[in-house]
């Protein structure tokens, strides 16, 4: 068990009221269990080999994503590596799912020739003419699956290999937990029961 | 743990280990009989109740992803739809049913609420309506009430009594107060009275205290479609299944998928023949049966159970076997607020509103049903299916909206009533097969055109709430036909009319005299929706005149 695990089952325990500690003994060693497989997960979700992309069919996917979710300020689909979460994707439980990518990469590289005749390669455009090509393709099947895969891939949990270092979670504000303590938000925090309710 | 052979006869063999099979094998195993439940599904414990929502939540919108790991497998198990009796229908994964041990109430929202006294009683109230065969129940509130009850009491339910000026009488108290109010709780609350409505909390079959060896709920959010790994929510796993099993009398048999009930030449049931977790045949001996599938399993497996005594399939010879199908439907208003509600914390709902229950003839057509302040969605769902409706697909403004957005943005959801057609159905499908060579699941479903003006009408209110609550942005999706069913209802109604109905009071059926059938089937109207804390009552009712009755002799058996 990593510190990670240590750390985290003190803080549940400092936290969750109203365990009894003989339910937490029963309980913790499966709850803990799960946690590390999932940790587990996430390292191997960190390797950096593809599985089913060829390095140049993976940089065409990640220009795509880096369109679809961009960065700015904040990370977008790029640092948050949904083409990874795509691929491992593409390998196992959406492995239906390759002739659709092995055609839409044709494809867009034939667009890319149309509109770009002295590129090879969508990747190598600048980012406005790679948001023209995508605006010419945006209601065809393959932008669609890419569009949700990148999404899935930014705020999936990390063990599948997007959403790396929960860059998509911490961008909307969400905070993955086993407890949380009221208040949640702004309007339950200043809540006033209304005279008279005993809740 | 007890083991039955199957060569030997149980008193009772349970088909369905769900919300009603599971008090029904609870119920009769403590009162000294012994049981058997067959669940078609797996039997998971806590530790694989993991925060995953790509795992965990159920994929129909878009249908890209489905592990399905709590409910059924559209690719096992596929369904074929369509709207009316003339068209051929197509493959759709239109159904959706808790799959495992605990059943729906493993991954429900864990809403609670009781159906009001005019649920049995609308046909007297309110007279025919064409294209509906709408029924009074042969039961009333007042029997019922002794069992909600229970319920409560057994399983554990949070809530306030008295805090809706609607609700129906009660002779106790909740066991537990209702849970914290959340910001969707407080902004519905706001709203809804300066509209002059009257919100209350939410029962929540979640416990706000600890339980009977149970802990409280900590908040953690993931209610609706995950398992509680706290064993907060009252699902059937966390409290009945345990106590049916520590009866000494109760054996849970997980990956059981059942297949046909036999009869001996009298007509009467005398086993279930079921395939084991290696596909293989396995036949059950039992002096009786309580099928608990679900009111879509349930009605397959009386029409797969035909025979030369039963032609149109077991216990259907009133041919209402499968008939007057009713779903879960609602209309939803979403709104977007200037501070952060943070909504993806703690249980899904915290306020409800039953102003609008009764229908009322001043409205121009039959319905009724209730709203709720609510957040549904987990991030990805989010992203993917509850942003403003102008935000862009892709892109930077993409980007922003869901940045902003997410912990901004709530909904009110209602709940509302579902016309028992006739021609709503379950059927088998006459070609598609499932992964064990049985006849498919086939829907047929419309909505009545009262069921279309209501849902319009709860979508209307349920914006005004939102406007009224202060919403920075609000928008509601148009009402559309359903493209999916939950809640399934009806399909073997209970009736005092052998002819018009499967079961009786008792839910006995009125065909095989040592036959019960306990889930949403026997519904007769929908009530307002979120049924299982009725489900469950009928269960226990059920169950208890079944004990009476097996040990009054009144229950004859094959043997």
């Amino acid at each position: 068990m990593g510190t990670h695990d240590t750390s985290r089952r003190r803080f549940l325990i400092g936290s969750t009221s109203g365990i009894s500690a003989v339910w937490i003994r029963l309980q913790w060693p499966a709850i803990l269990a799960a946690q590390e497989h999932a940790r587990r997960a996430g390292e191997q979700g960190r390797s950096m080999a593809f599985e089913f992309f060829t390095l140049e069919q993976a940089r065409e996917i990640e220009a795509m994503t880096a369109q679809i979710i961009p960065s700015d300020d904040a990370p977008g689909a790029r640092e948050a590596h949904a083409v990874y979460f795509i691929d491992r994707a593409l390998v196992t439980f959406e492995r239906d799912k390759q002739r659709s990518y092995t055609r839409g990469l044709e494809d867009l590289h034939r667009k890319t020739l149309e509109l770009f005749p002295r590129v090879q390669r969508f990747s190598e455009l600048g980012s406005e003419d790679q948001v023209r090509l995508l605006r010419a393709i945006e209601n065809s099947d393959f932008f669609e699956i890419v569009r949700v895969h990148t999404i899935m891939g930014f705020l999936s949990n990390p063990e599948y290999g997007g959403n790396s270092d929960q860059m998509g979670w911490k961008l909307i504000g969400f905070e993955e937990s086993h407890s949380h303590e009221p208040p949640f938000g702004y309007y339950d925090a200043e809540y006033k029961k209304p005279s008279g309710d005993p809740t | 743990m007890v083991k039955f052979e199957t060569k030997t006869a149980v008193d009772f063999t349970v088909i369905g280990g769900g919300g009603a099979g599971s008090v029904v094998a609870k119920e009769l195993s403590t009162a000294g009989f012994r049981v058997v439940v067959l669940e078609q599904g797996p039997y998971l414990h806590e530790d694989s109740f993991r925060h995953d929502e790509l795992k965990f939540r159920d994929w129909y919108d878009p249908p890209f992803i489905g592990q399905e790991t709590l409910t059924n497998v559209h690719a096992l198990q596929p369904n074929t739809f369509r709207k009316d009796e003339t068209q051929k229908a197509e493959l759709a994964p239109m159904i959706i049913y808790g799959r495992c041990v605990g059943g729906g109430t493993v991954h429900f929202t864990a809403n609670y609420w009781r159906f009001h006294e005019i649920d049995f009683v609308e046909r007297t109230r309110w007279g025919p309506i064409s294209g509906a065969a709408l029924s009074d129940w042969p039961i009333t509130y007042a029997e019922l009430e002794p069992y909600y009850a229970k319920a409560e009491e057994d399983l554990g339910v949070s809530g306030q009594a008295g805090a809706s000026p609607f609700d129906p009488p009660r002779s106790k108290p909740y066991p537990l107060p209702p849970l914290p109010i959340k910001s969707s709780g407080v902004l519905f609350e706001r709203g809804a009275r300066k509209l002059g409505w009257h919100p209350f909390p939410a029962p929540m079959a979640i416990l706000s205290q600890p339980y009977r060896g149970r802990p409280k709920c900590q908040h953690c959010g993931y209610c609706e479609w995950f398992g509680c790994e706290w064993r907060a929510k009252s699902s059937a796993l966390a409290t009945v299944i345990p106590m049916a099993e520590s009866s000494g009398r109760c054996e849970i048999r997980a990956n059981s998928y059942a297949r046909r009930i036999s009869t001996d030449k009298r007509g009467l049931v005398n086993g279930v023949l079921y395939f084991d977790a290696q596909k293989r045949e396995q036949f059950q001996r039992t002096k009786a049966v309580v099928l608990c599938a679900n009111g879509a399993e349930t009605p397959r497996l009386l029409l797969l159970s035909e025979s030369e005594q039963f032609p149109q399939g077991l216990a259907n010879s009133s041919g209402m076997v499968g008939k007057h199908l009713m779903v879960d439907l609602s209309s939803a208003a979403f709104g977007t607020f200037e501070h952060p509600l943070n909504e993806y914390k703690g249980v899904q709902v915290s306020r409800v509103l039953h102003d609008f229950y009764d229908s009322d003839p001043k409205r121009g057509f039959f319905g009724g049903g209730g709203l709720d302040g609510r957040f549904d969605f987990y991030p990805m769902g989010f992203a993917l299916n509850a942003l403003p409706p102008d935000t862009p697909r892709w892109g930077e403004g993409f980007k922003q909206s869901l940045r902003r957005n997410f912990n901004r943005t709530m909904m009110v959801l209602s709940h509302t009533t579902a016309l028992p057609v006739p021609s709503n159905s379950i059927s088998l499908d006459p070609e598609v097969k499932d992964a064990w060579g049985l006849p498919a699941v086939r829907v047929t479903y419309k909505c009545h055109p009262d069921d279309f003006q209501n849902l319009n009408f709860f979508r209307d209110r349920a914006l005004e709430l939102v406007e009224a609550a202060g919403a920075v942005k609000t928008w509601a999706p148009p009402v559309e036909d359903t493209t999916n069913a939950v809640h399934l209802l009806g399909t073997c109604r209970m009736g005092d009319d052998p002819r018009a109905s499967v079961v009786d009071k008792y839910h006995r059926a009125h065909d095989v005299p040592n036959l019960f059938i306990v889930d949403g089937s026997s519904f007769v109207t929908s009530g307002r929706n979120q049924p299982t804390c009725t489900i469950q009552a009928l269960a226990y009712r059920a169950a208890d005149n079944m004990a009476r009755m097996a040990k009054q002799g009144a229950i004859p058996a094959s043997v």
